[in-house]
């Protein structure tokens, strides 16, 4: 774990015993004592400390590990699972809303769209990308590449990490709820295949709106929820500080989605989370798009519609008297 | 029935409801006067009632439950029920401040409804159509797997039987107790949408006092032709969220049926009275 970087609460105690292993490190070379064996033995220590806690974090440490500000985005994630990517900009109805970036790229050396929610690291990416909260004409552009990898029979992949729509006048003005609602109808049309990451942050409605996939996947410490869990705290426990409660409640995690059905498949992070290793996520995430890919491929257009279809219609739990 | 004869039947319950109602005011019952919300003049309950719950001084729109809104829009007697056997359950066993259990069955009391949506078929003079109404006593109209199951299944109905499909909605948006499921809802009566987009079927949306988030965000405004209700508040983020997000008093007219008129996002505003003839008259243009 690199020391510069933020470290959250429960990681802490990683942290101490890693600055131990260094110090350690330190005074044998200067020592010229032998400690390898010390070293070697605390070393296993600590790794197997690491995986016992990242394999059982509560879906509140997760939410941190999803929001975490050195989470790998979008641009990193293009750059580290495809080649030659050109990027399509605008809704050509007045904006180019950076908060949703796409275009056309090499995976494993064949063309797809690939469109995903954009997050910034300093002040200035996330005023410029909105932190990641698209507005209608964000969708409407996604739209608008949907419709020409469809054209062009080229497979989609969308990235999604967003904390959710933008909640703003103008984007009110211009049918944010329109413009998601439309997505959400036009990706069932298409007959291309289409598959959807959760990265990071899956937040509601703004999420869903690239994520009507034939295969829905998420990381491992990603979230995916209805409603943020410190708003569904705000109104139904009427506390937001309550937040971790409701996120037990709301069963964010990618495996209670996995076992609900509302996924299809968990990609798994490097120990400690993406941000601790880009390459390992990335390879991993690509991986996952390549085996998906060779399977969809094998579907026509119109079973590829129908698959997707017939997947959102099963979705929900009721009684039938 | 034709338009004259419904109002004369309106006009025969209103008499019948006057006489009662003279009864009533020398019992000198309090709880037969509602203040208008808006101007806050004293109404008599039934004078309110007769006027559609639409306040006779100063034309506010009350909201209204969908058994109200189904004997309001379609055609006496017409409407038969579809699909209300299928029911909610408690697929995540959630427990906030209560337990959605405790919810429902609170909710189902209430409302005297099984879920927060009507579905079925009626006519509005003459004009079949499939119909979902929403119910915002039911909590909040929240959209559950209930509701999206209903709302899909009259889609599909709509298509099977070539007839339009009208959605009235009213609802807070998501019904969070179900979590992702509720979520995945707003997808699946989306892509039902895109069938009878395929196949079609001429869809209207009625938004009515209020529609939110998931809902605004998925079949209630996929329609053909969007109508709005006078008044009703409609929109994807809530007024408070958007000005805590934006540190910004917003205009008060913001998010009402009008203001959404002025910025292109519905086609029509209309009063509650005129609805009837409204959807009746563009139904007539389409042929259906
Ligand atoms: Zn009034």
């Amino acid at each position: 774990m690199g020391f510069n970087m933020a470290v959250l609460e429960f990681e802490k105690p990683i942290v101490e015993i890693e600055k131990k292993i260094n110090e350690l490190k330190k005074m044998s070379a200067e020592s010229g004592l032998d400690m390898e064996k010390q070293i070697k033995t605390f070393e296993k220590q600590a790794q197997d400390y690491k995986k016992e806690l990242y394999s059982k974090l509560k879906p509140s440490q997760k939410l941190q590990i999803a929001r975490h500000q050195e989470r790998p985005k979008f641009v990193e994630f293009v750059d580290l699972i495809c080649e030659d990517f050109i990027e399509l900009h605008g809704d050509r109805e007045g904006l180019d809303d950076r908060a949703i970036a796409g275009g056309l790229a090499k995976f494993e050396g064949k063309p797809v769209m690939i469109i995903g929610i954009q997050k910034g690291r300093t002040t200035k990416e996330n005023l410029d990308c909105n932190f990641g909260m698209p507005q209608p004409q964000g969708y409407r552009k996604a739209l608008r590449l949907f419709k020409h990898a469809n054209k062009f029979n080229l497979p989609i992949i969308t990235l999604i990490d967003t904390p959710g729509a933008y909640p703003g006048i103008k984007a009110e003005e211009t049918g944010q709820g329109m413009a998601i609602a439309t997505n959400l109808r036009e990706m069932s049309k298409l007959d291309v295949p289409v598959i959807s990451i959760i990265t990071g942050e899956g937040c509601s409605g703004g999420a869903l709106g690239l994520a009507v996939a034939n295969r829905v996947m998420m990381f491992e410490h990603a979230y995916y929820t209805v409603i943020s869990p410190e708003g569904c705290a705000s109104i139904l426990w009427r506390d937001a500080a309550l937040y971790a409660e409701a996120a037990e409640a709301l069963k964010i995690t990618s495996a209670d989605l996995l076992k609900l059905g509302i996924i299809d498949e968990e990609i798994k992070e490097p120990l400690g989370g993406a941000h601790i290793d880009y390459r390992g996520a990335a390879k991993n995430m690509k991986n996952a798009i390549s085996k998906a890919l060779k399977e969809l491929s094998k579907l026509s257009p119109e079973e590829l519609k129908e698959e997707r279809y017939n997947k959102f219609r099963a979705m929900g739990q009721f009684i039938e008297g | 029935m034709t338009i004259q004869e419904w109002f004369d039947k309106r006009k025969e319950a209103q008499i019948e409801r006057r006489a009662k109602e003279m009864r009533g005011i020398e019992d000198a019952s309090p709880s037969l006067w509602i203040k208008c919300v808006h101007c806050e003049a004293q109404i008599l309950k039934t004078e309110l009632e007769d006027n559609m719950m639409v306040c006779p001084h100063c034309d506010y729109h009350f909201r209204i439950n969908a058994k109200t809104r189904v004997s309001q829009l379609l055609d006496e007697g017409s409407f038969e029920e579809f699909f209300k056997n299928i029911l909610p359950t408690d697929p995540l066993k959630f427990v906030d401040s209560e337990s959605y259990a405790d919810r429902l069955k609170k909710a189902q009391d209430k409302t005297g409804l099984d879920e927060a949506v009507i579905t079925g078929i009626g006519k509005i003079e003459g004009h079949k159509i499939a119909i979902a109404v929403m119910d915002f006593d039911y909590m909040g109209g929240s959209m559950g797997s209930v509701v999206g199951e209903k709302v899909t299944r009259m889609m599909e109905k709509a298509i099977e039987l070539k007839i339009p499909m009208l959605s009235v909605t009213s609802s807070g948006g998501a019904r969070m107790q179900e979590s992702a499921l509720s979520l995945m809802q707003m997808a699946k009566t989306s892509c039902a949408a895109g069938k009878l987009d395929e196949a079609g079927v001429l869809y209207i949306n009625l938004l009515t006092e209020p529609t939110f988030g998931g809902v605004t965000a998925s079949f209630g405004t996929l329609g053909d032709i969007i109508i709005a209700e006078q008044g009703a508040r409609i929109g994807f983020a809530g007024r408070r969220v958007i000005e805590q997000t934006i540190h910004q008093k917003l205009p008060s007219d913001f998010q009402t049926a009008e203001y959404l008129l002025k910025y292109g996002q519905v086609d029509i505003v209309s009063k509650r009275k005129n609805l009837r003839k409204t959807i009746a008259n563009i139904l007539d243009m389409h042929g259906v």
